[in-house]
C-alpha cells in the first residue's frame, strides 16, 4: 500500500484514496509537430526500473492533480510536488540523489 | 531424451522411479549461437522451439535471468479462449488454441490441457451488445462461439447467482472448447524438446547490455559473460521496456503489477471458467479443488511482483455477489506478476530499430493462452523476416494509428 501526501491539501493518505495518472512530464508538441513527436506525447512511455516520476489525483479529497517522485523497484515515495511545473523541484531531486545517486529520468539527474 | 509413456510409468515403477532422466540439460554458455532467445517464459521457449521445429535452426540458447518459467509464466490463472473481436487478434488466438489441442502430444509431456468450456459474463446492457457483436465477429474467423442465455448459463454454472442485486446475469459469450491448461508444464515441455534439439537452456544468466555494431546486433553482455549472436529475440515481458533501454529504443509500454489468488481447496462444483468483466474478477477450478481467482491490475508502473492489496478486497467482493459461496471460503495464498501493457491492448510481434533483434511483448494480462501461437509466428518472423500472423502487430503500428483494439471489446482481457 503505498502512502502519498497531498501537497495541494496537505493529507496524507493510503493509495486507495488517489488516483495514478501515468507518467508526468509529458510534452504535447502544438500544431505542425512531426509524427514523432506525436507517437512520442500519446504512446511512448519511460517505464523506468527504479526513479519514475508521475501523476496522481486525490480524488477522494480535494480532487487536485500533483506529481510523485516513486521508486518502481522498492515502492518508496520519495516526494510529491505541485501540478504546476515542467520538471521535478531541485530539492526532491538532491533527495533522490541522496538514496539514489546516479539516477537518471529523460533529461533528468 | 527418453519418452513417457505409460510403458515407462510401469518400468519405473518396478524399479523404485531410478530410471527417471533430467527433463532437461543444465547448459553452459557458449560463445556463440545464431539465435539468442532472452527471457525463458512460455512464449521465449515457444519461440525457439519453432524455430527448430519449423525451420530446422537449432543453434540456440535461451537465457534466463530467474529461473525457467518463473515470470508469468509460471503466475497467471492458466485461461486460454481466442473470442476475440478483431481479426488479426482471432487469427494468433485461434492458431495457438488449436496448438493447445495436441500440445501434449507434440511434446511428449502432459500439459493438461482442459477445454472445459469458458463463460464471459453479460452483466450489462452494454456487454450483452458487445458480446453479440463478438460472437457475430467470431463466425466470420471462424472461431467457434455462440452467446447463450441466462438460463444456460445458470445450467452450466450452478453455483452462481443469476439474478444478482446490481448485476444480474444477461447472457454469456460461451466458447465450448475454451478452458485451462497446466502453466508449468507448458514451460517444462517445451524446455525439455528445446534441450532435445540441442538448444541450450540457461537460467541464472541475466542479460545486461545488448551490443550493436553499425546499427546490427552482435551480442549481448551477460551475469555469465558476453555472448555473441546473429539474431537476437527480446521474450521479456514485464521487462520489455528495460531490455529495449538497453538496445537504445523506447516501446509503447507500461509495466504493472496484476494479482491472482488461489482458495483452500474444496469438492468439485465448477467445471467451467467463468469470467465476469464488469465486476472485474474471474474464476475456475483447478485439478487440486482450488479456487483459481484473477483480478484486476494496479494502476501505476511496478516492477516488484506485488501489487496492492485492495485490488484482492475488490476482486473477492464482486465474485461474492456473482459465486455467494465464495464468502465461505478461506484464501490460501496471493501473488503478483509483472504484466507489459500497450495502449490497444495487443501484443507486439515485430522487429525492431536494431537490425537482427525482434521482440515479442505486450502480452499484458492475456498472454498465456497465446503461447503456442506467438512462439509459431515470432519463429516464422525471425527466420524469415515476416510472418502473416504478425504483420499486423508491429511495434510501429501507434504511429501510423492502426490499432487491434481489444481494450474496447473487454474491460479485463485474460
Ligand atoms: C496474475 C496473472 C494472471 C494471469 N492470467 C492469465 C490468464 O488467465 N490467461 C492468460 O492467457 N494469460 C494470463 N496472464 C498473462 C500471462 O501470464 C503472460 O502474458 C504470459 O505468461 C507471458 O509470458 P512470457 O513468456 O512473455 O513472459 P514471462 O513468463 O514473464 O517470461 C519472461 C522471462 O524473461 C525473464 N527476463 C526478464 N528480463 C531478463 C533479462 N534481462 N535477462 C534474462 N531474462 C530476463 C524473466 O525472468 C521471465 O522468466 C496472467 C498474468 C498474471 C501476472
Ligand atoms: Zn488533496
Amino acid at each position: 500500500m503505498l502512502i502519498l501526501t497531498c501537497p495541494c491539501c496537505g493529507v496524507t493518505g493510503e493509495e486507495t484514496e488517489f488516483h495514478a495518472g501515468g507518467e508526468a512530464h509529458l510534452k504535447r508538441h502544438g500544431p505542425g509537430s512531426t509524427e514523432d513527436q506525436f507517437e512520442e506525447y500519446l504512446f511512448m512511455r519511460e517505464n523506468p526500473k527504479g526513479v519514475h516520476f508521475e501523476r496522481w489525483r486525490h480524488v477522494y479529497g480535494c480532487g487536485k492533480w500533483f506529481h510523485a517522485a516513486r521508486s518502481t523497484t522498492t515502492l518508496e515515495v520519495y516526494g510529491t510536488y505541485a501540478a504546476q511545473t515542467h520538471e521535478p523541484p531541485k530539492d526532491l531531486r538532491d533527495t533522490i540523489s541522496k538514496k539514489v545517486p546516479g539516477w537518471t529520468w529523460r533529461e533528468f539527474q | 531424451m527418453k519418452r513417457y509413456s505409460a510403458f515407462a510409468i510401469a518400468r519405473e515403477a518396478m524399479r523404485h522411479h531410478t530410471g527417471w532422466n533430467r527433463a532437461w540439460r543444465d547448459a553452459q554458455p557458449k560463445p556463440k549461437y545464431d539465435v539468442i532467445i532472452v527471457g525463458a517464459g512460455g512464449h521465449g521457449l515457444a519461440t525457439a522451439y519453432y524455430l527448430g521445429k519449423n525451420f530446422g535452426i537449432t543453434n540456440v540458447a535461451i537465457l534466463e535471468k530467474g529461473w525457467l518459467g518463473g515470470g508469468n509464466t509460471g503466475r497467471n490463472t492458466t485461461i486460454i479462449r481466442s473470442n476475440y473481436l478483431q481479426d488479426p487478434s482471432a487469427a494468433i488466438y485461434e492458431k495457438s488454441r488449436s496448438l493447445y489441442e495436441t500440445m501434449s502430444q507434440d511434446l511428449n509431456y502432459n500439459v493438461m490441457f482442459s477445454p472445459r468450456g469458458l463463460i464471459m459474463l453479460a452483466q450489462t446492457h452494454h456487454e450483452v451488445r458487445g458480446y453479440q457483436r463478438t460472437a457475430h465477429a467470431n463466425a466470420l474467423q471462424g472461431v467457434s462461439t455462440e452467446f447463450i442465455s441466462p438460463a444456460r448459463v445458470k445450467e452450466l454454472v450452478p453455483i452462481i447467482n443469476i439474478d444478482g442485486p446490481r448485476y444480474p446475469v444477461l447472457g454469456g459469450l460461451y466458447q465450448a472448447r475454451g478452458g485451462t491448461a497446466r502453466h508449468d508444464a507448458v514451460a517444462w515441455g517445451y524446455a525439455r524438446a528445446c534441450s532435445d534439439m540441442g538448444m541450450d537452456v540457461i537460467q541464472q544468466c541475466e542479460v545486461t547490455a545488448v551490443r550493436t555494431e553499425g546499427g546490427k546486433v552482435t551480442g549481448v553482455d551477460t551475469t555469465r559473460g558476453p555472448i555473441d549472436c546473429d539474431k537476437l529475440g527480446g521474450v521479456v515481458a514485464g521487462h520489455s521496456g528495460h531490455l529495449c533501454d538497453m538496445a537504445g529504443f523506447r516501446l509503447p509500454i507500461e509495466s504493472v503489477a496484476l494479482q491472482a489468488l488461489v482458495s483452500e481447496p474444496i469438492k468439485p462444483c465448477m467445471d467451467v471458467v467463468v469470467m465476469a468483466n464488469t465486476v472485474h474478477g474471474y474464476m475456475s477450478q483447478s485439478d487440486k479443488g482450488e479456487m483459481v481467482i484473477g483480478g484486476g491490475t494496479d494502476g501505476y508502473n511496478n516492477y516488484t511482483q506485488r501489487g496492492s492489496f485492495h485490488h484482492i478486497e475488490e476482486t473477492v467482493r464482486a465474485l461474492i455477489e456473482t459465486f455467494p459461496m465464495v464468502s465461505r471460503l478461506k484464501m490460501l495464498r496471493q501473488w503478483g506478476g509483472i504484466v507489459d501493457v500497450t495502449g490497444d491492448r495487443s501484443p507486439i510481434l515485430s522487429k525492431t530499430p536494431v537490425e537482427g533483434m525482434f521482440i515479442n511483448c505486450g502480452w499484458g494480462t492475456g498472454g498465456f493462452k497465446a503461447i503456442p501461437g506467438s512462439g509459431w509466428a515470432m519463429a516464422e518472423l525471425m527466420a524469415k523476416g515476416h510472418s502473416p500472423l504478425t504483420d499486423e502487430f508491429s511495434m510501429h503500428r501507434f504511429r501510423e494509428g492502426k490499432f487491434i483494439d481489444e481494450s474496447v471489446a473487454a474491460g479485463v482481457a485474460h
